[in-house]
Order: C-alpha cells, then structure tokens, then sequence
C-alpha cells in the first residue's frame, strides 16, 4: 500500500517539474525579457523567503503534521532581526533564527510533551509569535542598520547571485541530503507512514518529530531575517497567510498531507511555480491584450492548487484500488 | 479514576466554569462590567465569530476543517452590495432589491461550502487542502468582482441585520441565537445530527452501516459556508460598507479556536454547539478583561494563544481518565 501511494505521488512530483518547465517556456516564447538576468533574479530574490518556509513546511508534513505559525514566527524573527541589525549582520541573523528556534522549540515542547495535535499546537503559537512581534516592535515597522551589512542578506549578490536565493538553495541541498541519505530521514518519512509502528520498531519518534519542528521554526526564522534585510525593516504584521502559501507549494509539489512520502525538490518546484505564475500574470498585463489586476493572482493560485490536488486524487485514486494497475 | 476526578470534571465543565469565573473576576476588577454597554460591544464582536462556529462546529465533527469561511463571509459581503445597489442589474422595489441581494449572497456562499464538501467527499481530499483553495480563490474572487474597491452604502432595510434591534435586544443576536439553538437541537435529535457524529467517530464504519457518507458531507460544508455568508453580511451591514480586503480576514481561527475551547473533540465524533458558544464567548471576555485593564491587544493574543493550549490539554486528560 505504501509503495503504490508512493509512486502515485512520484507521478506528482514528476508532474510539478514538468508543468514548471511548460510555464517557463510558455513565458519565454510568449513574452520578451521573460527569461532576462534582471526577471529571472527578481523572482528568485523574492521567491526565496517563500521557499524556505516551505522547506520546513514539507519536513513537517511528511511527519503527517502540520505548522501553522511559520507566518507569524517569520514575522516575530523580522522584528528580533531588524533590532539586532544594529549590533551587525551576524548579530542579526543569529538573533532571527534563534527567534524561529524559538517558537520551534514550544511546538516541539507542546505537541510531544502534552499530546496536543499540530494543527491547535501551532495555532496557538501562530496567535502568541504574531503578538509578540507587535509587542517587541510597538506595533511599527522597526527599521534595520544600513551601516552593519544587514541588508546584503536580503538585498545582495554573490557570484552574480541574489545572496537570499544562495541562502534557500543551500538549505535545500541541506534538506535534500537529511532526508534522503540520513537515519533521521528515513525515521521523518517512517514517522508519517505510520508513527505507532515507527515507535514500535524503536525509532527515535519523538526526537525526530522535536528536531522537524525545531527545524521548521528555525527555517521560518532565516525567512524573517531575509525579509527584514530584503525591505530594510522588520515587520511585525507580514507574514499572514505565509503558512497556507507554504501548504500549498508543498502540495503542488506532491509532497501527501497525510505525511509518509514526499521530496524537498518537488517542493521547491511548487514554491516557483507559485511564483513564476504571478510574473506571468504581470507579463501578460503588460502586452496590454488583457488588463487583469493584481487580485486575479489569488484566484489563479487557487484555480491551479484545486487542478493539481483533484488531478493528485485521480493519480492516487487507481492506485489504491486492489486491482493496482494504473489505467487511462 | 479517583486521582484524575478534579481533572475529569474541569474538562467537562471548564469551559463553562471558566466563564463564569471571568465574569465574577470582571465584576470585581473592571469598572463598569455590568453596564448594557459592556454587554453590547462584546456581543457585537462575538456574534459574526459564533455564526461562524456554528458552522465550524457541525464540520469539525465529521472529523474536518473548513479554512474558507473567511474567504467566504468577503464573497458574501461584496456580492450583497453590488445587487442592492444596483451595480450588477437595477431592482425597483428598495426591499425587494434587498432581499434578492440577500438570498443570492447566501445561495452563492452555500453553492460553494457544499463545493468544498462536494471535493472532499467526491476525490477524497483533505478537508484542509480541498478548503484552502476557496481560502486562496476566495477573497481573491471577492476582490475582482469589487475590484478591490471599498462599497459604501446606506441602506437601513439591509443594515437592520447588524444595526437592528428587536425587543431591544441586537438582531444580529438574535441571529445567533436562533442557529445555535437549531444546530445544538439538530446534532442532538435529528438523523441528521446522528449521521454527522458517526462520520467524524468512524468514517469506514459509517459507510458500512449505510450512512450516506458523502451526502451529509457535502450538507455540512453547505452549511459552513451560508452561516459564513449570513456573518459576511452582518458584518458589512455593521460597517455600512464592505471592503473586500478585511471581511472576515482570520475569522477560520477565532471559529476553530472558540470550537475547540467549548470542548468538542478536534478530530471528530463529538461535539457540543453550546460549548462553541461558551468557548467564543470566554475568549471574548478573557480580551476584553485585558483591554479593560489597560492590557495591549498584542498581549492578548499571547494570553489567547495560552488559553487554547490549556483548554485543549485539560480536555484530553479528561478523556484520558
């Protein structure tokens, strides 16, 4: 049962890549300058913050659960980063991230210790990290130092790269190698396929699960801290809705809700594909055939999020009939 | 049994005995608490979110979630105002207009929760995928159809929903009142309300006693998504405008936090409308209490946050025991 759901949801992630590459080319023929240094760049630098909550988003999922306060611990950690911008750059990534720990290290703490489900677990942290950012910023935008070299981490480039797009490829090859050449990824995907059984079989369930969330709080942390070097501030109320954006481009990247399977690339597949769609829409604004306002992204977002989970169901559908073979 | 009796009880009463509590403190701490004043703004900011988790609550117990409701109350509050004043097609009569506007806004809001149920129960999606994608789509389509513009309006026959009084008692109120009596009745005595608790207790073994799974599904996402409609609207009929940005913005986790407060168990086969109106209501008044006091908002939030974990661990060790 699990090897066909699996490979059910390999056709996914198969999927996601390929219409990535079918938009992509779509923009390029369509379109001038689609593929142009500064686009390309642009979509990266912006795109990353979103990628690297996915990231941890996906690790969560595959354990079958679930972190809603990314968003409001990517915005805590944008103010804790802009504050400490002052005393340097390095003290002010370092004081971002601890900020995702943080709340990482409560979701962890709350979930296992005290058996309350993720969902109600890290509402409540999402509720509590959003109102801590108002408190710690006086309900303003706290501006960052533009003398410490703060801003490079989100508005820099190395080797002709935008540094917060560095930053999110590092963490996926990072990701990418835990889970799939590591103990502890083997025990993330054996957690989420069935955690009773795992725990029967004498994996160490829980420190797994406490080091995902750990990982994912601190993820959104990193997130924060490009934000704030991105835009120059920290900003106590960004980040709404970051949580469901993330949801999404792990499901679009074919990564099962119900945790047990799902891969780190496809994700961040998902999470540019998301993103280029948005361009596309600003490039075919442009062409001036049609003027749809920026509003129309949500709805094309959603439109495609429902096409790949009803075509997700389909694939897995034949699957888990006994019959097994895949028809049509 | 014995050691875990005080635990137990706090679990089943808690809600309720933690209302009560905050009320004696707030008498005793808060300067004029007992005032008809007091009583009006807090029902006037709790109504619209235990409208909604009504809804929420009926959902929950067939063991899913429904994130659109937010999504679902701005559709509302933008489609109601584009026919009452004529935007969309000109209606003679003001109160015919108003209720056209009315009955359209609601069919629209129940035409697409019971497309939720419609996914959920037809490809088997999670509850929470299948209803993120009107979370996504949603606002964004109440957004194009307003074009993201503010309505004003002065319309008195709409407004009467929110603005309205009857025996001196607030419409709106009233409103709540009468869904939370019928939907408490309904999951208590009804079929129908058998049928719901069975699917959230044990999905499998619901469709093997023939209960028609998919049906009862889709009737409950329905019904989430008209009650969010009817919140849409007296939410836009309050502020004699609807800007599609704001209706409803969060209003999924205030619903699923008052939900799991008043005790009904978050993975389905159990639930209680009364305890989600007691769970709205005590996080209403924890807030208040704290503003009252001189509390930031912000603060709150963290208390709120506090409140949902305790509420929710007491009522695991009470089932524990």
């Amino acid at each position: 049962m699990t090897q066909r759901i699996t490979s059910g949801s390999f056709l996914a992630s198969y999927g996601v890549v390929l219409a990535l590459a079918g938009v992509i080319l779509f923009g390029w023929l369509r379109y001038d300058n689609f593929l142009g240094l500064f686009n390309v760049m642009s979509v990266l630098r912006y795109n990353s913050m979103f990628a690297l909550v996915s990231l941890g988003m996906c690790f969560v999922i595959m354990t079958g659960g679930i972190d809603l306060s990314v968003g409001a611990t990517a915005a805590l950690a944008s103010v804790v980063a802009a504050q400490f911008s002052h005393y340097g750059a390095v003290a002010g990534l370092t004081a971002g991230v601890l900020a995702g720990f943080g709340v990482g290290l409560v979701n962890g703490l709350i979930i296992i210790r005290l058996q309350i489900m993720p969902f109600i677990t890290t509402l409540a942290t999402m509720l509590a990290a959003g109102g801590l950012a108002l408190l710690l910023s006086g309900n303003q935008t706290i501006p960052v130092s533009y003398q410490t070299g703060f801003t490079w981490l989100g508005q820099g480039n190395l080797w002709g790269l935008p540094v917060p797009a560095l930053i999110a490829a590092l963490a996926y090859v990072a990701g990418s190698v835990v889970l799939n050449l590591t103990s502890g990824g083997r025990t993330v995907l054996a957690v989420g396929d069935n955690e009773d059984a795992a725990r029967l079989m004498g994996l160490p369930a829980d420190r797994v699960l406490f080091a995902v969330y750990l990982a994912c709080g601190g993820l959104a942390g990193l997130a924060g801290v490009v934000l704030a070097a991105q835009f120059g501030a920290g900003q106590p109320i960004e980040g709404k809705g970051w949580e469901l954006f993330a949801i999404a481009a792990v499901v679009v990247g074919g990564t099962l809700l119900t945790g047990g399977a799902g891969s780190v690339l496809a994700t961040l597949a998902g999470v540019l594909l998301m993103g280029v769609l948005f361009t596309i829409l600003n490039f075919e604004n442009g062409k001036g055939w049609i003027s749809l306002s920026a509003y129309w992204q949500s709805v094309i977002r959603g439109l495609f999020l429902l096409a790949v989970v009803v075509l997700q169901a389909r694939l897995a559908d034949p699957a888990r009939r006994p019959s097994g073979a895949a028809g049509g | 049994m014995s050691d875990g009796g005080l635990i137990v009880s706090l679990g089943r009463h808690g809600p309720l005995l933690a209302l009560l509590a905050l009320i004696v403190l707030n008498i005793l701490i808060t300067p004029n608490f007992l005032t008809l004043q007091t009583l009006n703004v807090n029902l006037t900011q709790v109504c619209t979110i235990v409208i909604v988790a009504v809804g929420m609550t009926l959902v929950i117990a067939t063991g899913g979630i429904d994130l659109s409701v937010g999504s679902l109350m701005a559709i509302a509050g933008a489609l109601a105002p584009m026919i009452f004043l004529g935007t969309l097609f000109t209606i003679g009569p003001v109160w015919l207009a108003v209720t056209v506007a009315i009955l359209v806004a609601l069919g629209a809001t129940a035409l697409l929760g019971a497309f939720n149920g419609w996914l959920i129960a037809r490809f088997n999606i999670q509850p929470i995928v299948a209803t993120l994608v009107l979370f996504i789509a949603g606002r964004g389509i109440a957004q194009v159809m307003t074009n993201g513009n503010l309505q004003v309006f002065k319309v008195p026959e709409f407004q009467f929903i929110g603005l309205g009084r009857m025996f001196g008692i607030p419409v709106q109120a009233i409103l709540m009142l009468i869904f939370v009596v019928v939907a408490a009745w309904a999951l208590r005595r009804t079929v129908f309300g058998r049928q719901v608790l069975a699917i959230g207790g044990n999905d499998r073994a619901a469709v093997l006693a023939g209960v028609p799974v998919a049906r009862v599904k889709i009737a409950v996402y329905a019904i989430s998504g008209f009650l969010a409609g009817i919140a849409g609207l007296i939410v836009v009929a309050i502020n004699s405008a609807s800007d599609a940005n704001l209706v409803g913005l969060g209003i999924e986790l205030d619903a699923i936090a008052a939900v799991a407060v008043g005790g009904t168990l978050l993975t389905g086969g159990r639930a209680t409308v009364w305890g989600t109106l007691v769970g709205a209501f005590t996080i209403q008044i924890v807030r208040y209490t704290l503003l009252a006091n001189g509390v930031p908002d912000a603060a709150a939030m963290v208390v709120k946050a506090a409140i949902i974990v305790a509420a929710v661990w007491l009522q695991q060790r009470g089932k524990r025991a």
